[in-house]
């Protein structure tokens, strides 16, 4: 992958568009199909496995479910649900949790860090921690509530549908390590196909409410979710009606830009001023005193966790 | 208003994204994902130790198998060409390379004297002469050639053996082998529980 | 399994119960969603919890544990009675034509010849009546009241729908669902598929529950097709090779017997193990025993073998009666044992009656510990406050702690669930000083050898004899041992191709027949990668080695008709065509024969046959009969009240006092193992840690309630045998059941908890459990015992 399979950057705007797409490349999606999990965490320990994440060794939750949410150790997490469903049966409801991949990223919208935060031609979401900042916009941005801060390094991280894993050809680790085939990988056509077609096939079954999971207020998901009660997302710990939201939409779209202006005019009327009046000398003593606060607040955090 | 609080004023979230607009960071800047772990990482194929599905595994080491460097598995996955997993794993199987560099291996030999409260290392030399010792004075004292019917029995019952349903096939050939020359009868596997 | 994994995509209906696949053999269970994804197949599943399983089932049905007989000798009587019975099948491959003596009986619970005294029957009536030439009498119109069909048929008759559900406590509605949908197998193009495992085994009368299924399937034609058979999903990666190796009390490897006191000499010995035909023309695979010993005795001994010392036989160790490990610690517990040997096995963790068996280990002079992993039971002598609350001090066992490699350091064979013989590759070396344990016994066997040559002492010719003849003694390597298991011609020094070629006059050797044909002169069988599935019905010949002779399928035989025509066509395993038997699979059967001459499926058995009744190889019966376990939560049988549990189990002296009653211990709890973990390894590995970090006691919110306990509160949970504290998880996924007019709570406890690994520290399962087994294999019943709960102040 390179720069030119980038087709959304974050901290760049209509004024300052990211690299151009020169390859067309199919977009790709994981499809979870709820009614084939049976919440073996295969998926949940892969990922930590193929992308080096150990989380803490926590406690007993109430329940399987172990983290107790995702960190930036823990990018895929099984959830557990039990629900009575229509017809008074219980249902054991496991939920594979992790990036949506958003066609309209709420955390790429809301990140100011050029480049920190992109979306791939292929669609998929990617953090880059090199260039986050730990402001944790995404954080609070993403209506899924899936990027967490690390509070050793402050940056922030999720998953990142093993792009390592798919710039050389190979699907996602969760997807390859599923028991019972309810993780499927491919191009997003191919699994709206397949969802389609088991979607048929649960309805024949007598789950009447089956339906898939691809939320339209974030632009579809590269991530989509056979559930047998599309009405009922909420019981899978899933957002109802999860969205951009519009003050983030706003801050990339409107104010973002404008701060850009401001600065482009700054820096006019700054050279107008150095031709027109000459050079300035600038006490920089300001800065070095803002610095150490700074340091001191990391080593605060770090010792904290210590 | 000076020119620096004018600064940090349009400053603030649009500083980075500003500058970069004007062109002045590097453009060589780009998210790339990771490299790719396992390239000219050893591939060993292998079967899982857990449950008796016996999913193939593909286990990967860091060394070029040359003869200066020690080889050390940092990844485990499935084995796509096994026809009953085709690459799939559970979740312990999944967290196997955990199991393999595991804190808790034992790593040396070790005895607890009678009485005692703590491990002291042995030489594997001590350790078979030791035990070898403590045999036989049990196996000579307490086995018995006879029954009370005067009919050869050869066995000897004040030592015994729970055996290992982990290791492979030759292993435990090799450990019933050695438990009926001796005379052993009680041997059993965890096959009971 | 008589069949293997992928085949389980072939099913139409598949039956979990007794297991718990999904949780348990997570990725097995992967071929069941096969079968229901792409060949419509239902999943019933039945179990007292709902489980991972349970969560995928078109058809939960909730079981009291310990009830599983009641359930399918229900379905048995079902099957008979609405006539869903493969009669083809039951009459051509199965004993329900065979006449029983007429001083058989069947009375209150017991059956004839039972003395009470020595808990054990004289089991001589539990037989066929024989004519002139010693065969079994048939009466193939199946109308002699004392054949076995009518003796079943009458033995069934009082399990009707009620009774099954007022012991079982098994809504009557969820019963006749299950039933109707196993019961649509019984036509010829359709196969149901049972998976069983250790939630069948661990009861005091776990061989019983696996006959009740076998009889089902038996009834429904269901054995030796595609789809179909009797699959115990083994526990360990190689349990089913430690079995094949006869690591058991009272076996030689490939299910050969280790002589008793009776069998005197090597002559006793042969003529007790090799059976008569009980019919004409049987191929009664057995009678090759003699072969299958002495190749084995030729492998033990080698050159020190030989026709005038009865090729060693006096070496073997007899048995007086069974020291299986329950045995042997009750043995230790009273003093009567100096040494033991534990080779990768968490036992202080593992094996029942926590309390008791650290006492016994407490006993011991010396213990030898054998494990990649530093265990528990390495320490059981070290204080960790209550959770092993000792003296060191007073603990005068030597314990000797010798790391072992594991799975990824070395290579050999290890065998699958489907009896694939698999061969492994290194990929690094072990941490430290470890080492292989072949390479540790060998090098105590080389020391022994040592200290008997210098010192003399009790016996040694054994010791001296026994064959090393390895490259490197002190290390014998995988592929010479994997060499002497498949077997040799001692006058060609050539490898055997099969067992066929085994001889009883010590010109072969062969450590064990079955594996014959698993390394031939064409090399290691066993590391075959060919993955190709020519008929696409999921059989790889070319994948590694499936004992006996690469067949998957066993009793393939039975997928066709007397006249080697395939019941069902879609499902063709074997065919007779043209004068010639064909297939996607090998024989288990002379495929030289003739149709008629080979339609006997069951060629391990005397009579060729199937048996409904299993003659006197159980201790408890003939057929299976509904007990109630050791701890009943109801008190009684309401089937017979005066015989409550299985008649026949061994009760050791003290341990009647040990067992608790329902009104003292009114819940029933049963252990088990979640997905997340492998019994205790995994509590050494930081991704399952992280994943199940904490064991907890599983119950239902009615009782719950009743108790005051809220989800995550700490709970004591008290047997008679010891009480533990842990968090509670409070379920809707466990339903107290009405039973005998009373409700019943189960109350689950997963098997993981110890307290020196990465996992937090939590009591072992155990300390509640109770030794008493199965009155065949003594598996002690960790399925179903009594409880009391109380809520508790945290650790």
């Amino acid at each position: 992958m390179s720069a030119q399979d980038i087709i959304l950057s974050s901290g760049t705007s209509k004024l300052a568009p990211a690299a151009q797409v020169r390859k067309k490349l199919s977009k790709v999606a994981k499809l979870f199909d709820a009614t084939k999990c049976n919440g073996c965490k295969a998926c949940q320990v892969s990922c930590s496995e193929w992308n080096d994440l150990r989380a803490p060794i926590g406690e007993f939750t109430g329940s399987y479910q172990n983290p107790a949410d995702l960190s930036s150790e823990c990018w895929t997490l099984m959830k557990f649900n039990e629900v009575i469903d229509e017809k008074d049966k219980l249902r054991w409801q496991f939920t594979h949790t992790a990036c949506m991949h958003c066609d309209d990223p709420a955390c790429l919208t809301a990140c100011s860090t050029k480049d920190a935060i992109v979306q791939h031609a292929n669609g998929i979401v990617d953090f880059d921690s090199d260039k986050c900042i730990g402001c944790g916009y995404c954080v609070t941005a993403c209506p899924f509530d899936v990027p967490k801060l690390d509070s050793v390094d402050q940056k922030a991280y999720k998953c990142t549908m093993c792009s390592d894993r798919l710039q050389v050809g190979l699907e996602p680790s969760c997807v390859k390590s599923c028991t019972t085939g309810a993780l499927k990988f491919g191009t997003r056509e191919d699994m709206l196909f397949i969802a389609d077609l088991r979607i048929k096939q649960l309805r024949e079954k007598g789950f009447t409410k089956a339906g898939l999971y691809n939320p339209q207020g974030v632009g579809g998901t590269g991530m989509m979710m056979i559930l047998h009660d599309i009405d009922d997302p909420q019981s899978y710990g899933l957002p109802g009606d999860p969205k951009t939201s519009l003050p983030i939409k706003l801050w990339q779209d409107v104010v973002k830009p404008l701060g850009a202006v401001g600065i482009i005019a700054t820096v006019a009327v700054a050279c107008l001023h150095r031709i027109t009046v000459g050079r300035n000398i600038v006490d920089e003593s300001v800065d070095e005193t803002d610095e150490p606060a700074e340091l001191d607040h990391t080593q605060a955090s770090k010792s904290d966790k210590e | 208003m000076d020119r620096r609080q004018f600064f940090k004023l349009c400053g603030c979230g649009a500083t980075t994204s500003a500058i970069s607009a004007l062109g002045l960071m590097p453009g060589t800047a780009m998210a790339a994902p990771r490299e790719y772990k396992l390239l000219k990482a050893k591939e060993t194929r292998n079967n899982c130790c857990y449950c008796s599905v016996g999913c193939g595994l593909l286990m990967y080491s860091h060394g070029s198998n040359g003869k200066n460097a020690e080889k050390a598995i940092f990844h485990i996955e499935g084995d796509a060409d096994h026809p009953v997993n085709r690459g799939s794993l559970c979740p312990k199987g999944a967290g196997l390379v955990d199991y393999v560099n595991s804190p808790n291996r034992n790593h040396f030999p070790e005895v607890r004297e009678p009485g005692t409260n703590e491990w002291q290392r042995i030489s594997w030399n001590e350790a078979f002469g030791r035990i070898a010792r403590l045999m036989k004075d049990d196996r000579d004292a307490n086995f018995i050639e006879k029954n009370s019917d005067g009919n050869t029995v050869n066995r000897w019952l004040t030592t015994g053996m729970m055996t290992s349903s982990a290791q492979p096939n030759e292993g435990a050939f090799i450990t019933h082998k050695f438990a009926r020359s001796l005379g052993l009868v009680a041997i059993d596997t965890i096959a009971r529980n | 399994m008589t069949n293997h994994w992928i085949d389980i995509k072939n099913s139409n209906v598949v039956v979990i119960m007794g297991g718990n696949a999904a949780e348990a053999h997570p990725v097995g269970f992967g071929w069941v969603t096969e079968a229901m994804e792409h060949n419509g197949a239902k999943l019933v599943v039945v179990d007292p919890r709902f489980t991972r399983s349970a969560a995928l089932a078109d058809c939960y049905a909730p079981l009291r544990s310990g009830t599983d007989i009641a359930f399918l000798l229900g379905l048995s009587r079902y099957l008979i009675d609405t006539k869903q019975v493969n009669y083809d099948y039951v009459k051509a491959y199965t004993n329900a034509s065979y006449i029983v003596r007429d001083d058989f009986e069947f009375n209150e619970g017991l059956f004839s010849g039972f003395d009470e005294k020595s808990r054990t029957y004289d089991k001589e009536t539990w037989y066929y009546e024989l004519d002139d030439q010693g065969y079994a009498k048939i009466d193939e119109s199946l109308n002699h009241p004392r054949c076995v069909w009518n003796l079943l048929k009458q033995h069934v008759e009082r399990y009707d729908f009620e009774t099954v559900s007022n012991i079982t406590g098994t809504p009557v509605e969820d019963y006749e669902k299950v039933c109707a949908l196993i019961g649509s197998t019984y036509t010829h193009d359709k196969a149901a598929t049972f998976m069983y495992a250790l939630g069948w085994t661990h009861h005091t009368k776990g061989t019983q529950n696996i006959r009740s299924m076998a009889m089902v399937q038996l009834l429904l034609g269901n054995i030796g097709v595609l789809g179909g058979g009797v699959n115990a999903l083994r526990g360990h990666s190689n349990v089913q090779g430690a079995t094949d190796m006869g690591l058991l009390c009272q076996a030689l490897p490939g299910y050969l017997k280790l002589p008793s006191d009776k069998d005197t000499s090597l002559q006793t010995y042969l003529d007790h193990h090799t059976p008569k035909a009980l019919r004409p023309g049987q191929t009664n695979y057995w009678s090759n025993y003699p072969k299958f010993f002495i190749s084995q005795m030729k492998s033990f001994w080698g050159e020190n073998a030989t026709a005038e010392n009865s090729f060693g036989y006096d070496w073997l160790p007899k048995w007086d009666k069974q020291y299986d490990f329950t045995k042997h610690i009750d043995m230790m517990y009273h003093g009567e044992v100096n040494g033991y040997f534990i080779q990768g096995v968490n036992a202080i963790n593992s094996m029942p009656n926590r309390n008791k068996t650290l006492a016994a280990f407490s006993k011991l002079k010396f213990m030898v510990v054998m494990d990649p992993l530093a265990t528990e039971t390495s320490v059981f002598w070290q204080n960790n406050s209550e959770f092993n609350d000792v003296d060191p001090s007073q603990i005068q066992t030597q314990v000797f702690r010798l790391p072992t490699t594991l799975f990824a350091e070395e290579e050999g064979c290890i065998v699958n669930s489907g009896r694939w013989m698999q061969w492994h590759w290194k990929g690094a070396n072990a941490p430290g000083e470890s080492k292989p344990d072949a390479e540790i016994l060998s090098g105590i066997l080389m020391k022994l050898r040592e200290l008997y040559k210098e010192e003399g002492g009790v016996l040694p010719e054994p010791i001296q004899a026994v064959n090393w003849n390895y490259h490197n003694p002190h290390f014998p390597h995988g592929s010479e041992v994997a060499k002497e298991l498949n077997g040799i011609d001692l006058k060609t020094g050539k490898q055997l191709d099969s067992f066929s070629q085994l001889k009883d006059d010590g010109s072969t050797a062969c450590g064990c027949w079955i594996y014959s044909g698993s390394w031939t002169e064409e090399g290691n069988m066993m590391a075959r990668r060919d993955n190709s599935d020519p008929s696409g019905k999921g059989i790889t010949p070319g994948w590694a080695f499936s004992w006996p002779a690469n067949r998957r399928v066993l009793y393939n035989r039975a997928s066709c008709d007397v006249n080697g025509k395939p019941w069902d066509p879609k499902r063709t395993i074997v065919e007779w065509k043209h004068g010639k038997w064909h297939g996607i699979d090998q024989g288990d059967f002379n495929m030289k024969l003739t149709p008629q001459e080979s339609a006997h499926p069951f060629i391990m058995q005397p009579e060729g046959v199937g048996r409904f009744f299993a003659l006197d190889h159980l201790a408890e019966g003939p057929f299976p009969e509904h007990y109630e376990p050791m701890e009943s939560p109801i008190g009684t049988n309401p089937l017979h009240p005066k015989v409550i549990s299985n008649p026949a189990v061994r009760m050791l002296d003290g341990v009647a006092e040990t067992l608790g009653s329902h009104k003292e211990f009114p819940y029933v709890c049963t252990t088990y193992c979640v997905t997340e973990h492998f019994n205790f390894w995994t509590t050494h590995c930081r991704l399952a840690a992280i994943s199940m970090p904490e064991t907890f006691v599983e119950i239902d919110e009615v009782l719950a309630a009743a108790k005051g306990i809220n989800n995550g509160d700490w709970i004591q949970v008290s047997s008679k045998r010891g009480s533990l504290k842990i968090k509670a998880l409070v379920t809707k996924r466990l339903q107290p059941l009405k039973v005998n007019g009373q409700l019943v709570h189960t109350v689950g406890l997963p098997r993981h908890g110890g307290y020196n690994a990465l996992t937090r520290k939590n009591s072992s399962c155990n300390i509640l459990t109770t030794e008493v087994g199965d009155a065949n294999t003594q598996v002690p019943e960790f399925k179903a015992f009594l409880v009391n709960i109380a809520k508790a102040e945290e650790i």
